[in-house]
């Protein structure tokens, strides 16, 4: 059987860096959800090939560099 | 195994480590016999210890139970000069086995730190007593000074006092103090790369996790595993404390049932539960009593080893209340690096104090387990994990209790003395319960 | 073609002035409501952060321009150690200077802002509040400089100005009571920069 290793990324948060901005939560939905006191829930799901440049944008505008994306090898 | 054994053949083997009858250095060679490490680098001897190590499934005794031996073959990968640092920094309250340990058989501690130190090669061994310990670190720095006069001292040892709050005697945290002052836990996503301070690795061990070293490497893995359980084998240092005759430390067999643990503490009345593990711990009720004191029974009974703590909860006494005394306590024991932990924990204890007081609401618990989840897993380090593990053994525990509360109907437990012990300074100790 | 006589680079040199001073308080307005997390749903904080650090770029192509043209220009004499030095120009030196002391704080505020990933967030943070003290000595350079100061229209934008600016502070301090208190608060500016530079982390 062959199966193919696909490299996908997943988002993640730095938990001392965070400061609760909320871009994130803004600009990546699909993924993130603010808990009550305004900081990030992160669904570690691996990203869909469009929700990539959301995340790639989230990351840019972190204020503290807290939302990261980090790969996570997928079976395809 | 011959060059361990040598020495010690014509002498009584005690394997335990409250065994000592003196803390001084004569006392304890009398009792233990003379540990001969080599003091240049020997390779063979260094492998043989670790193996033995490994074989014995010495499991580190400061919470994380992770296996000793793994610490020591990474920061040898690693191939720059590391240091050992013994934690006895014992931020749970209710834990006393490492400052009885340091003033009872400081050299056990202390062959175990010079025994690590050999095997991966270091030559510097930093002890960590809290500030507020002023026994232990006079015991300690008295019997660091006896080696060196002895000329029995093979690395350097120093002995440093970081501050005594819960979260410093935390791994990550303690090195980050070591390195630049400041007592913050880091995030750790791969625990076998070792910790740094100033780009030089660490191997931080618990102080009774190198005592039992020192004596698998006198007297090797098979008379540690003697005692014990083959899945958690040894002997390890509990803490009772509570709605008992004879609170104290007490060394036991891993595997022993904690009511017998209790039993020989004195427990002579009723309980309505038992604190396992610390405030990071988790309660275990009455009927579970009989459960194995070892690492998985107690897991699959909803509780944790976590530091070897049992705290007996006398039957007049409230689970619910005791248990916000305690959130409110690590609520203020937060590095406040955290949104999750800095703001979550605070809140959680004040539902947790209505819910004490039985200030009738409906929503209350729901809103408990609700907010349990949210903070479960989102911090650097596992203090919020402990705190809502407490949490949610204390609201299946004294479920009964929890519903009464929440409909208004409060148990006269809550005006009961507390058996729970906190720091002077500690936020909960200003607070009007 | 348009001949560069003293004249241009003098009437350049204003128009750029009241332009930056536009932007400069679009860049503060658009930094309070941020710094405030005053947002909602169309308007949400991330867009409004990028938009002030837009802005305040275009900001500061437009000073950039009017400190060019001021050391050009051979109407009046400034003098290129005004640029930095307050109080150095040889025309209405005091007027400049603020304008020069608004010019070295937003300097601070735009070095930190581009290095914002080397340096600490309480840094970063202490710098930034720098942009307090540098919007009110652009705008009494503006009107201290006396060159439009009267006319109408300058009074108008001046108040305009100040009063968006205003606005947005009531607007924060107001929201402010109803956030969770983030380690800087806003209270009496004062209080607020000493808060800056003590540690970020919040005890409960």
């Amino acid at each position: 059987m062959i199966t193919r290793h696909r490299v996908a990324l997943r988002a993640r948060v730095d938990p001392v860096a965070c400061d609760a901005y909320g871009y994130c939560a803004e600009i990546l939905p699909e993924r993130v959800t603010l808990d009550e006191w305004g900081y990030p829930i992160i669904d570690g799901a691996p990203l869909d090939a469009d929700l990539v440049d959301l995340a790639t944008r989230a990351a840019a505008e972190c204020p503290r560099r807290a939302f990261l994306l980090e790969r996570v090898a997928s079976d395809r | 195994m011959t060059a361990m054994t040598m020495e010690t053949t014509d002498r009584q083997v005690a394997v335990r480590l409250l065994a000592g009858t003196g803390r001084a250095l004569v006392d304890h060679t009398a009792t233990f016999g003379v540990l001969t490490i080599p003091s240049e680098n020997d390779p063979a001897w260094a492998t043989l210890i670790s193996e033995a190590v490994s074989a014995s499934g010495l499991l580190g005794r400061g919470g994380a139970g992770f296996p000793s031996a793994a610490k020591w073959n990474a920061v040898r990968r690693s191939g720059r000069q590391p240091t050992v640092v013994v934690n006895a920094m014992e931020g749970e309250p209710a834990s006393r086995k490492d400052r009885t340990l340091l003033s009872y058989a400081p050299h056990l501690v202390l062959d175990g730190a010079e025994v690590a130190a050999a095997v991966i090669g270091a030559s510097e061994v930093v002890v960590c007593v809290a500030h507020d310990n002023e026994t232990a670190a006079v015991a300690v720095t008295h019997a660091v000074a006896e080696r060196q006069r002895a000329g029995a001292a093979r690395c350097k040892i120093s002995v440093v006092r970081p501050p005594g709050r819960y979260v410093t005697g935390e791994e990550s945290a303690l090195v980050s103090w070591l390195g630049r002052g400041a007592a913050l836990p880091t995030v750790r996503i791969d625990k076998s790369v070792p910790l740094e301070v100033a780009r030089r690795p660490v191997v931080v061990h618990n102080a009774e996790t190198l005592s039992q070293v020192a004596l698998i490497a006198r007297h090797g893995p098979d008379r540690f595993r003697r005692l014990g359980t083959p899945e958690a084998p040894g002997s390890t240092l509990v803490t009772v404390s509570g709605a008992v005759r004879s609170p104290g430390v007490y060394e036991v067999e891993l595997g022993t049932p904690v009511i017998d643990i209790l039993h020989r503490a004195g427990l002579d009345s009723e309980l309505s539960g038992a604190l396992l593990g610390g405030y990071g711990g988790a309660w275990l009720a009455p009927a579970l009593l009989a459960t194995p004191f070892a690492p998985a029974p107690l897991k699959a009974a909803g509780a944790t080893l976590g530091v070897g703590i049992i705290i007996a909860l006398p039957a007049g006494s409230c689970g619910l209340s005791e248990t916000a005394r305690i959130a409110r306590y690590m609520a203020g024991q937060s590095a406040g690096q955290c949104g999750p932990c800095v703001y979550g924990l605070p809140d959680i204890a004040a539902d947790l104090e209505w819910l004490a007081t039985g200030r009738t609401d409906p929503r209350l618990l729901e809103r408990i387990q609700a907010r349990a989840s949210a903070i479960e897993g989102r911090g650097a380090c596992r203090h919020p994990d402990g705190v809502i593990r407490l949490v949610r053994s204390a609201l299946n525990v004294f479920a009964d209790d929890a519903k009464a509360h929440a409909d208004g109907r409060p148990c006269r437990g809550h005006a009961a003395p507390t058996v729970m012990t906190f720091p002077d300074d500690s936020a909960v100790a200003r607070r009007p319960s | 073609m348009l001949a560069v006589t003293s004249t241009t680079i003098w009437y350049t040199m204003r128009a750029t002035g009241v332009v930056a001073l536009i932007l400069l308080t679009g860049t503060m307005v658009l930094g309070i409501l941020t710094a405030g997390r005053v947002k909602t749903r169309s308007w949400p904080a991330f867009a409004q952060a990028d938009l002030h650090k837009r802005i305040s770029l275009l900001a500061m192509v437009f000073l950039a321009l009017h400190v060019l043209t001021a050391f050009l220009d051979t109407y009046v004499n400034v003098g290129w150690a005004a640029l930095v030095v307050p109080f150095a120009s040889a025309y209405r030196p005091l007027w400049t200077g603020l304008g020069t002391v608004g010019v070295d704080l937003m300097a601070a505020v735009a070095v930190s802002s581009a290095l914002r990933q080397r340096i600490s967030a309480r840094t970063w943070r202490a710098l930034h509040w720098l942009a307090y003290g540098s919007w009110p000595l652009s705008m009494a350079h503006s009107l201290g400089m006396g060159t439009d100061a009267a006319t109408l229209w300058m009074d108008a934008i001046a108040g305009l100005c100040t009063a968006s600016v205003l606005a947005a502070l009531a607007w924060r301090i107001r929201d402010h009571r109803r956030s969770r208190g983030r380690a800087i608060s806003v209270g009496a500016v004062t209080g607020a920069v000493t808060r800056a530079v003590v540690p970020v982390q919040v005890r409960p």
